[in-house]
């Protein structure tokens, strides 16, 4: 601060209470909602104060599902969730990290060949090509699995792109240290580069969580079993019922549900959820 | 391409190590690009029997089709609709995060965590206080005379839309905005000051432009985002409608090849899609370069 | 312990050879310092011992075996880096031990190495602690130990000082000599300092543009530099050069006219051009008559235990013949004197004037047992 101003600090502080209030307002019915009985919302106005059914909904929803909708109970959808959420995330962070392996302490012949090959794939969003990808997808019998909801979704130029700006900031002495003690290309690996990359490991995991949690399409166009329903997804389904027989109290929950582990895991993790982010930018 | 000054000479290994993110790459993503465009010049006949080369032909309906037209337009309405509101609200906060010292730490975790939430429970939630019977939004707008109804407003559904995009885009703005902004030195802003330059004077004249690299990047971001990654929050909300008031590129290909089945067209639309990711990946790495040589 | 052979050792990237035929035989124990400026290609050929660099032509062997092909880690050396590269995860403990586990010796064994290395090197207190929390030369040391614990054939030290400050130089010099002196393991060592390379060396070899000029013992390069570049480059301040020609039995000719006639030392051929060079310490103010050399001083440094007078031989225009003499720190010397100087027995050298090779066949079999006096006067200033 270069001059005190108490009066624009003042400002500073409203802007951004008012900030934080409009960002987290939409999050606060939707938490009230969650906590009513489905009477409340057939006529009038959304509550604004909390009410008593708050355990009757969450343990509908979790364990029972809601019938109206064809939509399987919560905690199912949940453990696909995290399932996939994690599957990306590992997945994509252990490709990432040994392609990036090859591309920065190999020579070989195709090596601009192979990074090339990768780096195309930052261009292809999945939107895109949504069609036939879903194809490929059905020829290879990979629907209705945890395999189709993730591996298509693993390949990430990004993680490999930030490994092997890291990689690249490695000293070369330590390599030549570790070949001196005899170390060969996986041992370095395993034992120094690997725990080196922690750090950027963390952000990583961070970011691609979040990625993974919250994939709609996909799981929407690969799932018609509702055994392998993804949270995210699934409130549409409910959602789309709520029009007719409101039952916002439910979809809320689910709503409510489907934020919370990623919110967390920002929230706990802010500090390599800031680095992953601004550096996988870069 | 960079390497290390030491590197290892086994021969069979680094393939061995690529082959996982290739043959991923290959069949998920290289394939169905190629079948995208091979798709692009084909007509299939009504029973799908019968599949023929028809050169150029998808292309020129698709460009001679006024929903096509209208879909390009409602793209570019919206794209500039979400990069605007959430990069002005971003900015703002960023600003006044910068001028506030023990409490930036929590009003950034405050700030953050929508980063989080998946754009269709965003789009959920929007839908859900825009809601034209019981929503509060439009209890609100009703007291100050406005009759809302996204149901059969374009304008009502466009402005949802948009909102319940930025709301989600904003925490992302804001942390690179608050970086940008501490990588201003300190000194410039201070000889500003002893030059006699108000907040206001110093933020037109040393802070934004030197923001403006940083702001030019989240341009770009917003843009790819509102134009790729909002699909959810079409799905879950508008559907596109009403009367095709929202229908963005990205849905109009989902809509056309997994509802209406057009594979052509889909095709053709996904190759322009991609061509337009591509020019946008491009500007977005020159802006990365120039980054670089400062 | 062992010995290495270099044998007319070559390398080149693409086209570019950067050494050219390098032949070295280290004897078993030796420790050899090699020393140049930067860009001689004294890193380039540690680093193929090492193994870090592929040999493009000629052989290395390390105890009587041919290395040329080997993995770094195959080859029985331990390398000591600049930076010391000490792995930044891992505790001092297992920086020391990382190499061993690789060879696969036994836990006990293990303890038993790092701890004996860890006592020589006063590290036993810090065994636990990760790297970053060291001093700078703590962290030589481990360096040093993670070399020392793997007992091995040669230590290879790339300019493993050269981040320390001056002072911890000095005690880490003398810590690396007399390690090396109680293991008793054949060293290379490479160093751009002349200071570091004259104290440690058994032998110096003096590189310069990827060619070895002079591969002796500290005292004979200082004494009898092979080339002019030797000469300039061993000693400071460095030799003073002073084109000459032969002029029979008048002496040699200086490029003011006048002819100088160093005693005890055998002239070239009457005509011939060569350079005369004069170490700073060799030349002595005298009176008038005796003078071989008189000195235009310019300026004056005062360092305490001596003062240099720099300056130009007098009567000579444009730029060269300039010269330095190093006197006693007493001696009253101001801007503007001229010094009537004598050169010492013995203490000219004679160069050929194209080549800069040392005119050999000139040297008198016996070296004055004076220069070993003023040897570390000379390399410590």
């Amino acid at each position: 601060m270069v001059e005190n101003r108490p009066l624009l600090n003042l400002l500073s502080h409203l802007v951004l209470i008012a900030g934080v209030v409009v960002v987290a307002f939409p999050v606060y019915v939707a938490i009230i909602a969650s906590t009513r009985g489905p009477t409340d919302f057939m006529s009038g106005l959304i509550p604004l104060l909390p009410g008593p059914h708050t355990l009757d909904n969450y343990r509908r929803i979790m364990f029972s599902g809601v019938s109206t909708s064809g939509a399987p109970p919560i905690a199912l959808m949940m453990t696909n969730s995290l399932v996939m959420a994690l599957a990306i995330a590992i997945g994509k962070i252990a490709i990432s990290l040994i392609s990036a392996f090859a591309i920065v302490y190999f020579r070989f012949p195709f090596r601009q060949l192979a990074f090339w090959t990768i780096f195309i794939t930052l261009m292809l969003p999945v939107e895109v090509r949504i069609v036939p990808t879903f194809k490929v997808v059905a020829d290879l019998g990979m629907l209705n699995s945890y395999a189709g909801l993730s591996i298509p979704l693993i390949a990430s130029a990004t993680a490999t792109f930030l490994f092997r700006q890291f990689f690249l900031t490695v000293p070369d002495e330590l390599t030549e240290a570790a070949r001196v003690d005899g170390a060969g290309p996986l041992k370095f690996f395993r034992d120094i580069l690997l725990p080196l990359s922690r750090t950027n490991i963390a952000a990583l995991f961070v970011i691609l969580f979040i990625y993974g949690w919250n994939q709609y399409l996909w799981p929407l166009l690969v799932t018609t079993d509702p055994g392998y329903y993804t949270v995210v997804m699934g409130i549409k389904r409910m959602a789309e019922v709520a029009d007719a027989i409101p039952q916002w109290n439910l979809v809320m929950a689910t709503v409510v549900l489907a934020m919370l582990p990623p919110v967390v895991v920002v929230v706990v993790m802010q500090r390599f959820f800031v680095k992953g982010l601004v550096e996988s930018e870069k | 391409m960079q390497t290390k000054r030491t590197i290892f000479g086994n021969r069979v290994l680094p393939y061995a190590l690529l082959l996982p993110q290739l043959a991923i790459t290959c069949v998920f993503f290289l394939w169905p690009a190629g079948q995208a465009f091979r798709q692009s010049f084909l007509r299939e006949d009504a029973f799908g029997f019968k599949t023929r080369f028809v050169w150029f032909e998808n292309y020129e309906k698709l460009f001679a089709d006024p929903l096509y037209h209208n879909s390009l337009w409602v793209t570019v309405i919206f794209s500039l609709g979400v990069a605007f509101l959430s990069l002005a609200t971003a900015l703002i906060l960023a600003l006044a995060v910068d001028r506030t010292l023990r409490a930036a730490r929590t009003y950034t975790t405050l700030l953050v965590w929508p980063y989080a939430v998946a754009p269709a429970v965003a789009g959920i939630m929007w839908w859900f206080l825009f809601n034209p019977t019981i929503g509060i939004l439009p209890y609100v707008l009703e007291m100050l005379g406005y009759d809302w109804n996204h149901r059969s407003s374009s304008v009502d559904a466009m402005i949802l839309v948009i909102v319940a995009a930025s709301w989600k885009q904003i925490s992302y703005n804001f942390l690179f905005f608050v970086a940008g902004l501490a990588a201003i030195p300190h000194s410039l802003v201070e000889a500003a000051a002893i030059d006699g330059a108000g907040p206001m004077k110093r933020f037109f004249t040393i802070i934004f432009p030197l923001l403006s690299p940083t702001t030019f990047f989240l341009l770009v971001v917003n843009v790819v985002y509102a134009m790729f990654d909002t699909f959810a929050v079409i799905h879950a909300t508008t559907e596109g409608g009403p009367a095709q008031s929202t229908n963005i590129l990205v849905y109009k290909v989902f809509e056309d090849g997994f509802i209406g089945l057009n594979l052509g067209s889909s095709a053709a639309q996904s190759v322009v899609l991609m061509a337009i990711v591509i020019v946008l990946t491009v500007i977005q790495f020159r802006w990365i370069e120039r980054r670089v040589q400062y | 312990m062992s010995a290495i052979a270099i044998r007319d050792v070559r390398k080149s990237y693409g086209k570019t050879e950067v050494i050219h035929g390098v032949n070295i035989d280290i004897a078993d124990g030796e420790f050899i310092v090699i020393v140049g400026p930067s860009g001689c290609g004294k890193s380039t050929l540690l680093r193929m011992v090492a193994g870090l660099e592929t040999i493009t032509e000629g052989t290395i062997e390390i105890g009587g075996r041919v290395v040329n092909r080997l993995e770094p880690g195959e080859r029985d050396i331990a390398m000591v880096f600049q930076n010391y590269a000490l792995y930044p995860h891992m505790s001092v403990f297992d920086n020391m031990a990382y190499g061993l586990k690789i060879a696969g010796l036994s836990k006990d064994d293990i303890r038993a190495r790092v701890d004996k290395a860890a006592t020589m090197l006063q590290l036993q207190p810090f065994l636990d602690r990760k790297p970053r929390q060291l001093s700078g030369g703590q962290r030589q040391r481990v360096a040093m130990g993670r070399a020392l614990v793997r007992d091995p054939a040669a230590f290879l030290l790339d300019e493993p000082l050269s981040n320390l400050d001056a002072k911890l130089r000095v005690q880490m010099r003398l810590e690396i000599k007399q390690l090396q002196q109680s293991v008793g393991t054949t060293a290379l060592y490479v160093t751009h300092d002349q200071v570091e390379a004259m104290t440690l060396a058994d032998r110096l070899v003096v590189m310069h543009d990827g060619v070895a000029e002079q591969i002796d013992t500290p005292m004979a390069v200082y004494a009898r530099p092979a080339t002019t570049f030797v000469a300039g480059f061993i000693g400071s301040p460095a030799m003073n050069m002073l084109p000459v020609e032969a002029a029979g039995n008048r002496g040699l000719m200086l490029a003011n006219g006048r002819t100088v006639k160093p005693r005890d030392i055998r002239l070239p051929e009457k005509g011939r051009k060569a350079i005369l060079g004069v170490r700073p310490e060799h030349m002595a103010p005298v009176s008038g008559p005796n003078a071989d050399l008189e000195l235009d001083v310019a300026a004056v440094e005062t360092l305490g235990a001596d003062t240099l007078a720099h300056g130009r031989l007098a009567g000579v225009e444009n730029g060269s013949g300039e010269l330095v003499v190093r006197l006693p720190g007493s001696t009253q010397v101001r801007p503007g004197d001229r010094l009537a100087l004598a050169i010492e027995l013995g203490m000219a050298h004679l160069f050929d004037a194209e080549s800069g090779a040392r005119l050999k066949e000139l040297d008198l079999p016996a070296v004055p047992a004076r220069a070993d006096k003023r040897l570390a006067e000379a390399v410590n200033a």
